[in-house]
C-alpha cells in the first residue's frame, strides 16, 4: 500500500487545509507548552526561598504563580488533546504505517502528563491544608514530570526528522523495530537539549517580563524586584547555554539533514567556499535575491574551515526537496531564531555586568524595556525554531520514508477547511478568554496591593482562578454565596 | 501478547470510561440543575466534586489513544478515518468543556457564568454519547480498514443505542458519586436529590437494554450473538446484580460501598463487550492479532506501561485520598490577594 501511493507525486486537495490545521494548532499550543513546562520550577524556586528565610513576598509570588499555573494548565491540556485526535483525524496514515516504530515516545509522554497532572493538582489545592514542608516536597518532582514528558514528545518528532531503527518488507510494511533505535535518534540528542533549555529560558523571560513591565510603571517594591530577579536569572544563566545548543543542533541537522540545512541556509548547488545569507529571498532558478552576504561562512560554521563542502537543495530532485518559496520561509524563520538568540544574550550579558560591578539591577530603563520585549522575544524564537524543523521536512513527514501526501487522511477538502475554521475561531475565543482571565487576576492583585482591597466592586465572591473554596460549611450552611472561612470581609 | 496489550487498552478504556465518565455525568446533571436559582447548590456541588480530579480523569484517553496507536496501528487508521466526523464532534466537545469548567469560576458575571457552564453542561452530554456512537459503529462492523468516512459508519441504529446507553451509564455514575460528595459535603438534601436521579439514570438504562436487544439482533449480529451466551454473558448477568445492589445500597444509604459496585457494574459491561467481540478488533475485518504492531514494540509497551503503573499508581492513589480526605482545596481571593506588608521601596 505504502509502495502505491509512492507514485502519486501531486498533492491531494485536502493537504493543504490538514497542513494548515495542523500548523495552526501546534503553533498555539507551543505557546503554552513552555510555561506548562518551566513554570512549576520558578514557582518552586520563589517557594523555596520563602520557605527557607520566611520570605512573606515570596510565599506571595508563588502563591500568584500557582493560580495563573492552574488556568493555564487547563488550556494547555484542551490544546493538546486537539493535537492527540488530529494525528488520527488528520494523519492516519502516518499513524497507521508507523504508529509501533514512533509511538511509544508518546506513550513515555502520556504516562509523564499523568504524573504532572497529579502533581499539579496536589501542589494547586495543596496550599491550605496541606503542611507547608510536605506541600512543596511533593511538587519538587514536577520539574523532572515535565522533562520526561518532553522527552516523550522529542523522541516522537525527531525520529520524524531522522527516522531509523526498523526494518521493511518489500512491500514497504515495517517487519522489525529497535525500539533503542526508534527513540534515540541521531538528531534526538541535540534537539531535546535545545528544546529542553528553550522551554525554561522562555518561561524565565516571560515571566520575568511581567515583573519588568511593572518596574517601569514605577512599582519598585520589593515584590517586582524579587518577581524579576529569579526568573530573569535563570534565563540569563540559559542563554549562553542555549546558543552553543543552537550551534550543536545546526552543525548535527548539517550532517543528518543535509537538505533541511541547505534549505536554512538556502544553498542552491552543493560547493565549498559557500557564503552565508541574513536573509534574502530564493529564487525559483536557484538565485537569490536581496539579503546580506557574507562570503566563506557558511562554510566555516559547517565544518570550521572555508573549504567544508555544503549540500545543496538541487542535490536532491524537486519533488524531494522544500519548494524555493519553502525553503526562503525556513531560512527567514532560522535567521530570525538566531539574530533574536543573539540580541538575548547581549541582554544577559548586560545584566551581569551590572551585577558583578554594583550588585544590582542595571539602572537604566531601557533595560527594562528591553527585558519586557525579551519574553515576547523567546516565544517568537521558538515559533521560528519549530517552523524552521518542520517546514525544512517537507515534502516528507517521515524525512525520506514519507510524504505529506501519503499521510493525509481521504476525508474531503470542504471538511476540512469547515473544521479549521471551526477550530480558528474556537481558538480565538479561548484565547481571549484565558487572556482576559489573567488581566482580571492581574487587575485584582493590584488592587489589594495598593491597599485598596476594600473598595473593590462588589462581585460574587469567589476566587479568580477556575477553582473556588472548598469549605464544606459553605455547601452545608446552603446560602448561595458562603463567606470565606479566613474572614475577610467580602463582597 | 497482542492478547495482552488488547486487554491492556481495555482497561484504559474502562478506567477513562469510569474516571471521565463520571465528569460527564456530573455535567449532565449540571445541564439538567434547572435555572440559575434552582440549580445554584447542586452546581457547587460538582464544581467541587470535579475540580482537582478532572484533568487527571482526562489523562485516561491521551493514553488510550497512544496505546492505539502504538500498538495496532492499523485499527488506530481505520477508526479515525471511518469516523471522522463523530471523532470531530467528540474533540470539539473535550476543548468546549474543559474551556467551559475552568472559565465558569473565574467568570463574576453571572451572564458569563451561565455561558461558561451551559457550554461545559452540553458539551458534557454531546462528548460521551459520540464516544458512545463510535463504539457502536465498530461493535456492529461498520469500520473495516479502509472505510471512508461516511454517515452509515456512526449514524445507524447500533450507534444510537450504544451512544444513549453510555449518556444514561455517564448519568448513573455521576449521580452515585455525587451522593456520596454530597454526604461528605454534609448536604443531606443533596444526597436525596442524587439519589432520586442515580435510581432514574438506572431505570433508563435497563429500559435502553431492552430496546436495543431487538434493534441490534441483525444490525451487529456478530458481537449480538455472543453477548448473549458463554462468559460474555455471564459478565452481564453480574454487571446487572452489582447495579441492583448499587440501587439497594443508595436506598439504604450506604454510600461508602455504592461507588465501588457502581464502576465494578460499568467495568464489568466494557469487558463483556471486549469478550464479545474476541478475536476481533474491528468485527468481522481485523484482529487483534492482525492490527498488533511488531513484537519488540509490544513488548516494550507493556514494559513502559508496568513503570508506569508503578510511578503513576501512587500519586494517582495519593491524589484520591488527599481529595476525599478533603485536603485539597483551592486557594482562595484571601490567599492571593492578601495585603503585603506596605510596600517598602528598594
Ligand atoms: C528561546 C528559544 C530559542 C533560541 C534563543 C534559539 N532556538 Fe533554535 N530552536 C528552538 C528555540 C530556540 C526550538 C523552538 O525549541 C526548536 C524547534 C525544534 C527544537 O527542538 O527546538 C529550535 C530548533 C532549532 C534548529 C532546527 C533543528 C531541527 O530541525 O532538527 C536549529 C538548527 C536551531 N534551533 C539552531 C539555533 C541556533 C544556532 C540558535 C542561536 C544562535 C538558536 N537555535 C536559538
Ligand atoms: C513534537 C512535536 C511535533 C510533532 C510530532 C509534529 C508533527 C507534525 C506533523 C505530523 C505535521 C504535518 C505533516 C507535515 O507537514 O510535515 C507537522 C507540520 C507542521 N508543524 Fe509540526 N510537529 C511538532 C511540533 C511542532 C510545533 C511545536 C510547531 C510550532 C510552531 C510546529 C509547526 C508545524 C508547522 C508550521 C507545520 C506545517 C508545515 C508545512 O505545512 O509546511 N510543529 N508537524
Ligand atoms: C504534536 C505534538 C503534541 C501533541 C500530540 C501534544 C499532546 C498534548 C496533550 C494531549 C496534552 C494534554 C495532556 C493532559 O491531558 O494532561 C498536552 C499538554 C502538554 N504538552 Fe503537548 N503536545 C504536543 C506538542 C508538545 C510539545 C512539542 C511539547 C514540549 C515538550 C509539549 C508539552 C506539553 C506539556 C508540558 C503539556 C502539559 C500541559 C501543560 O503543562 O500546559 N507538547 N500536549
Amino acid at each position: 500500500m505504502h509502495s502505491a501511493v509512492t507514485l502519486l507525486t501531486d498533492s491531494p486537495p485536502q493537504m493543504l487545509p490538514a497542513r494548515q490545521l495542523m500548523a495552526f494548532t501546534l503553533a498555539t499550543h507551543i505557546l503554552l507548552v513552555p510555561m506548562g513546562v518551566a513554570l512549576p520550577f520558578v514557582t518552586l524556586l520563589v517557594h523555596h526561598r520563602g520557605l527557607r528565610r520566611n520570605d512573606p513576598v515570596a510565599l506571595q509570588l508563588a502563591r500568584r504563580w500557582s493560580a495563573v499555573m492552574a488556568v493555564q494548565f487547563a488550556i494547555g491540556i484542551v490544546t493538546g488533546t486537539i493535537l492527540t485526535f488530529e494525528f488520527g483525524l488528520l494523519w492516519p496514515g502516518l499513524m497507521g504505517h508507523w504508529g509501533d516504530v514512533f509511538g511509544l515516545g508518546f506513550g513515555v509522554e502520556g504516562w509523564a502528563f499523568f504524573l504532572e497532572a497529579v502533581m499539579i493538582a496536589i501542589y494547586l489545592y495543596g496550599w491550605r491544608r496541606l503542611d507547608p514542608k510536605v506541600h512543596f516536597w511533593l511538587a519538587v518532582p514536577l520539574p523532572f514530570a515535565a522533562l520526561l514528558g518532553a522527552f516523550g514528545i522529542i523522541a516522537a518528532n525527531s525520529w520524524m526528522n531522522t527516522p531509523q531503527g526498523f526494518t521493511l518488507d518489500a512491500q514497504g510494511d515495517v517487519v522489525n523495530v529497535t525500539v533503542q533505535q526508534a527513540v534515540f535518534t541521531p538528531i534526538f540528542g541535540p534537539e531535546y537539549w535545545h528544546f529542553a533549555v528553550a522551554m525554561f529560558l522562555t518561561a524565565g523571560y516571560v515571566v520575568a517580563g511581567v515583573y519588568a513591565v511593572g518596574w517601569l510603571r514605577g512599582r519598585r517594591d520589593r515584590y517586582h524586584r524579587l518577581g524579576f530577579t529569579v526568573p530573569f536569572t535563570v534565563a540569563a544563566i540559559l542563554t549562553p547555554v542555549q546558543l552553543v545548543v543552537g550551534d550543536t543542533i545546526a552543525r548535527a541537522v548539517f550532517h543528518k539533514q543535509p537538505t533541511k540545512f541547505a534549505a536554512m541556509e538556502i544553498v542552491w548547488t552543493t560547493d565549498t567556499h559557500v557564503p552565508e545569507y541574513i536573509f534574502g529571498r530564493l529564487n525559483a532558478d536557484g538565485t537569490i535575491s536581496g539579503g546580506l552576504k557574507i562570503p566563506q561562512l557558511d562554510s566555516m560554521l559547517a565544518g570550521f574551515k572555508p573549504s567544508t563542502q555544503v549540500t545543496g537543495l538541487t542535490a536532491v530532485p524537486a519533488a524531494d526537496r522544500p519548494t524555493p518559496a519553502e525553503a526562503t520561509l525556513v531560512h527567514w524563520t532560522f535567521d530570525i531564531m538566531v539574530i533574536l538568540g543573539s540580541l538575548l544574550l547581549l541582554l544577559a550579558l548586560w545584566y551581569a555586568v551590572a551585577w558583578f560591578r554594583h550588585r544590582d539591577l542595571p539602572r537604566s530603563r531601557w533595560f527594562f524595556r528591553c527585558a519586557a520585549a525579551a519574553g515576547v522575544a523567546s516565544l517568537v524564537s521558538v515559533e521560528c525554531g519549530w517552523i524552521t524543523t518542520e517546514v525544512g521536512r517537507q515534502p516528507w513527514i517521515v524525512y525520506q520514508n514519507m510524504r505529506v501526501a501519503e499521510a493525509v487522511t481521504a476525508t474531503r477538502a470542504s471538511s476540512l477547511w469547515a473544521m479549521l475554521g471551526v477550530v480558528v475561531a474556537l481558538y480565538v475565543v479561548l484565547f481571549s478568554a484565558f487572556l482576559t482571565v489573567l488581566r482580571k487576576l492581574h487587575h485584582h492583585w493590584r488592587i489589594a496591593d495598593e491597599g485598596l482591597a476594600p473598595n473593590r466592586p462588589a462581585h460574587a465572591p469567589e476566587s479568580d482562578t477556575p477553582y473556588g473554596p472548598r469549605e464544606e460549611a459553605g455547601l452545608a450552611a446552603g446560602p448561595s454565596h458562603p463567606s470565606a472561612q479566613d474572614g475577610t470581609p467580602r463582597g | 501478547m497482542a492478547e495482552a496489550v488488547a486487554w491492556v487498552m481495555l482497561a484504559v478504556l474502562a478506567a477513562y470510561a469510569c474516571a471521565g465518565g463520571t465528569d460527564y455525568g456530573a455535567g449532565f446533571w449540571d445541564l439538567c440543575a434547572g435555572g440559575a436559582e434552582r440549580g445554584e447548590r447542586p452546581r457547587r456541588l460538582i464544581d467541587h466534586a470535579m475540580e482537582p480530579v478532572w484533568e487527571a480523569n482526562n489523562v485516561w484517553l491521551i493514553f488510550l489513544m497512544v496505546i492505539m496507536w502504538t500498538g495496532f496501528p492499523p485499527f488506530f487508521a481505520a477508526v479515525f478515518s471511518a469516523m471522522w466526523l463523530p471523532l470531530v464532534l467528540v474533540v470539539l466537545g473535550l476543548v468546549l468543556r474543559g474551556a467551559g469548567f475552568a472559565l465558569r469560576r473565574p467568570a463574576r458575571r453571572l451572564t458569563q457564568r451561565r455561558v461558561y457552564g451551559a457550554v461545559f453542561a452540553v458539551s458534557s452530554l454531546l462528548v460521551p454519547f459520540f464516544f458512545g456512537a463510535v463504539i457502536g459503529g465498530v461493535a456492529s462492523g461498520r469500520v473495516a480498514p479502509g472505510t471512508p468516512a461516511s454517515a452509515d459508519a456512526w449514524a445507524n441504529p447500533t450507534s444510537a443505542v450504544t451512544g444513549l446507553m453510555a449518556v444514561g451509564a455517564t448519568a448513573f455514575l455521576g449521580a452515585v458519586f455525587l451522593t456520596a460528595d454530597a454526604r461528605r459535603y454534609q448536604a443531606p438534601d443533596l444526597v436525596d436529590y442524587f439519589r432520586l436521579r442515580a435510581w432514574w439514570s438506572l431505570a433508563a438504562l435497563v429500559v435502553l437494554a431492552f430496546i436495543g436487544l431487538p434493534v441490534t439482533h441483525h444490525d451487529a449480529a456478530y458481537v449480538w450473538d455472543r453477548i448473549t451466551g458463554g462468559v460474555p454473558l455471564a459478565l452481564i448477568v453480574v454487571a446487572a446484580a452489582t447495579a441492583l445492589v448499587t440501587a439497594l445500597l443508595l436506598a439504604r444509604r450506604a454510600l461508602r460501598w455504592c461507588r465501588y459496585t457502581a464502576v465494578a457494574g460499568v467495568v464489568l459491561v466494557i469487558a463483556a463487550w471486549g469478550a464479545a467481540q474476541r478475536p476481533y478488533l474491528l468485527p468481522t475485518s481485523l484482529t487483534v492479532g492482525q492490527a498488533a504492531g511488531v513484537p519488540p514494540t509490544l513488548t516494550w509497551l507493556l514494559i513502559v506501561t508496568g513503570i508506569a503503573v508503578l510511578l503513576v499508581g501512587p500519586g494517582l492513589g495519593l491524589l484520591y485520598w488527599l481529595d476525599t480526605r478533603g485536603k485539597l482545596e483551592a486557594l482562595t481571593d484571601a490567599d492571593t490577594e492578601e495585603e503585603r506588608p506596605p510596600a517598602e521601596p528598594v
